[in-house]
């Protein structure tokens, strides 16, 4: 187990560069998932730590050894591929073990260890079959294994879930975690669904356009998103961004949404914006569960506005309500019994406290 | 009303499938009318020459119906059978033949790994210009290459010439550019993750390609193999070129030329010695066909 390191790292491919320095520092038995939109260079980067992919520029480092020049099986990790990958003329077992069988391991202690990946991952009775025998989320399992098995520095995960069902995918979900409770190697996990990503990460990596937009755990990314591309990338639904500005009002800082509605901040909200330009044009992001029914209990920083709805989606636990506000489409989420009905007017409460406010032009939380 | 549409209704249920299933009917018929009609194309020379190896010199001069044998006998194959040059070509056809697929598998595989996997300056366009040796018939190569083999035998001294192992270097030029093209198809077709997979856990190039890509890719090294052994087993203007001696010769030419003496033509012998001859490459595609027809990368990946 080792600690993985990337120091201004760069991939490029003739004129386009995928990947534009990216610096990272992964601990010992960390977690890492880095989740972004196609062609984010989350792959890439990947890659270029399993040694399957040159570096442009850049250090990669594992367990504090430049690995920049090292080939992939001298990298001591092992990789688990979307598509499982799995060689197709071998049984599981021979799958498991066949890094094992190639570094000339002692018969005894590669069945020892293919068994207890086996037993570890509840694949002991498909050790003699075929991968075309098995179904995806065993395949899965067994790709695991053959990780496992090698006991490497680090694992690398590549959307090892993204050709599962649903259903299958949030049980694999909690295998990998289980996985990483017991083992405790490093990884490094790659995938495009935020859910995945929230789930399994002790730290998560929003990458976009080739560059790290934030770094943080699950509920700091959630919590406190440092630009637009974050927030709107972290939830589902996705944060809402209404177009507002800032105006003051009697001494107190107001934020007006549209020429009829406007709502005074809370006194902390109102402390930390006030130095901010009155001219400037700026979003207003909340999240839908901030969006909610009005009722008679209201607290403190809670503003209460009229709309009429257009959309609902009973989801069970909860309904989605949509609406627009000059144009901008708006999701909230109201209780299933609150009596939101497509096209009839609502009144709804917006939860200021938890409000965001950005820089419509540089994307910036300020 | 309701009784007319019951009346119509009733004779419209007997045709039970509905018309997706009357069409594949139809399809169906035809499909088999074209393939008695190919069956019957393609098997009646094998079947006159069964026929005619059957008879006698006598009978076959003899202006008897060509189709049925009335005195069968089995002298054209026991003479054949035990005439010591006969079996001299059979013998010259089988070495050259399986020592050709040797040496074109021992080319062709890393040849069609390196350009398929080994992303390297040019390789596409190699891969290309291996294709394009092919198309070049050997009806134009024979004179030059006869040329660059004496050459070769003035300058070694070695005798090349009118040797049987000549043909060791000459059929590889038409083996080697297609068995590689149609490797490189194969091996283009598995999936790059496996050997990505390989490489990580330990595998150098030359264990990915024995331990994985050929076990992998075993369907098309069988076609390869069966196209290498039919195209060397069947070469006729090269061995004919190069090789005159009669204890040099393979079985097409060596039919040809010892059975058909000035215009005297033993056709019993020859339809014999042609039948005897078909046998190895039928035998072959007998046996290898169900792995020719398998799909073995099945389960490498997802679906």
């Amino acid at each position: 187990m080792a600690d993985v390191a990337l120091r201004k790292v760069v991939k490029r491919y003739d004129d386009v560069e995928a990947v534009r320095g990216i610096d990272l520092d992964i601990a010992d038995h960390e977690f890492i998932v880095l989740v972004g939109p196609s062609g984010c260079g989350k792959s890439t980067t990947l890659r270029m730590i399993a040694g399957l992919e040159d570096i442009s520029d850049g250090d990669i480092m594992i367990g504090g050894d430049v690995v920049n020049d090292v080939p992939p099986k001298d990298r001591d990790i092992a990789m688990v591929f979307q598509n499982y990958a799995l060689y197709p003329h071998m049984t599981v077992a021979e799958n498991m073990s066949f890094g094992l069988r190639l570094k000339h391991y002692p018969k005894a202690e590669i069945k020892a260890r293919v068994t207890e990946a086996a037993r570890l991952l509840d694949i002991t009775d498909l050790i003699d079959r075929k991968p075309k025998q098995l179904s995806g989320g065993q395949r899965q399992r067994v790709a695991m294994g053959r990780a496992i098995v090698r006991n490497p520095k680090v694992f690398l995960f590549d959307e090892p879930l993204s050709n599962l069902d649903a259903k299958l995918r949030v049980q694999m979900r909690i295998e990998i975690k289980k996985v990483h409770q017991k083992v405790r190697t490093t990884t490094v996990y790659v995938t495009h669904d935020q859910v995945e990503a929230m789930t399994l990460a002790d730290r998560v990596v929003v990458m976009n356009k080739g560059k790290i937009e934030q770094i943080g755990t699950p509920n700091e990314l959630y919590h406190k998103p440092a630009t637009r591309f974050v927030a709107g990338f972290i939830g589902s639904p996705a944060m809402n961004f209404i177009p507002c500005r800032l105006e003051d009002a009697g001494g107190t800082l107001q934020i007006r949404l549209t020429d009829r509605i406007a709502f005074a901040l809370p006194p902390a909200r109102a402390a930390r914006y006030n130095a901010l330009p009155r001219t400037d044009k700026l979003l207003l992001g909340l999240r839908p569960e901030h969006l909610t029914e009005s009722h008679a209990h209201l607290g403190p920083g809670v503003e209460t506005f009229e709309t009429v709805l257009d959309v609902t989606e009973p989801m069970g636990m909860e309904t989605l309500v949509y609406f627009g506000l000059e144009g901008t489409p708006i999701c909230g989420r109201v209780d299933p019994n609150a009596g939101a009905k497509d096209g009839a007017p609502m009144r709804l409460a917006m939860d200021l406290n938890n409000m965001h406010l950005l820089n419509e032009a540089t994307g910036v939380v300020l | 009303m309701s009784t007319l549409a019951i009346d119509k209704a009733g004779p419209s249920r007997k045709i039970k499938y509905g018309s997706m299933s009357r069409d594949r009917t139809w399809a169906l018929r035809w499909s088999y009318f074209f393939l008695v009609l190919f069956a019957i194309f393609f098997l009646t020379p094998p079947i006159y020459m069964l026929i005619t190896s059957l008879k006698s010199s006598a009978e076959i001069s003899a202006a008897t119906n060509p189709w049925w044998v009335f005195h069968p006998t089995l002298s054209n194959y026991v003479e054949l059978l035990s005439s010591n040059q006969f079996l001299r070509f059979f013998w010259n056809s089988s070495i050259v033949s399986i020592v050709v697929v040797i040496i074109t598998m021992l080319i062709s595989i890393p040849a069609a790994f390196a350009l398929a996997r080994m992303k390297f300056w040019g390789s596409a366009t190699l891969a290309t210009g291996v294709f394009l040796t092919y198309l070049i018939p050997d009806s134009l190569l024979f004179i030059p290459l006869f040329k660059v083999l004496g050459m070769v035998q003035d300058i070694t001294g070695i005798t090349l010439l009118n040797r049987w192992y000549v043909l060791l270097f000459i059929y590889p030029t038409l083996t080697v550019p297609f068995c590689t093209w149609i490797m490189i198809g194969y091996f283009a077709s598995i999936p790059k993750e496996l050997d990505e997979a390989a490489l990580i856990d330990g595998a150098s190039w030359l264990q990915t390609l024995t331990r994985i890509f050929i076990p992998v890719a075993l369907p098309g090294l069988i076609a390869a193999t069966i196209f290498a052994f039919t195209v060397s087993w069947a070469q006729f203007l090269y061995p004919l070129v190069f090789t005159t001696s009669v204890d040099q010769l393979v079985l097409p030419v060596g039919i040809t030329t010892t059975l058909i003496k000035g215009d005297v033509f033993n056709w019993g012998q020859i339809m014999t010695g042609a039948l005897l001859g078909a046998a190895p490459p039928l035998i072959i595609y007998a046996f290898l066909m169900d792995y020719y027809i398998a799909g073995l990368t099945a389960g490498a990946t997802k679906g």
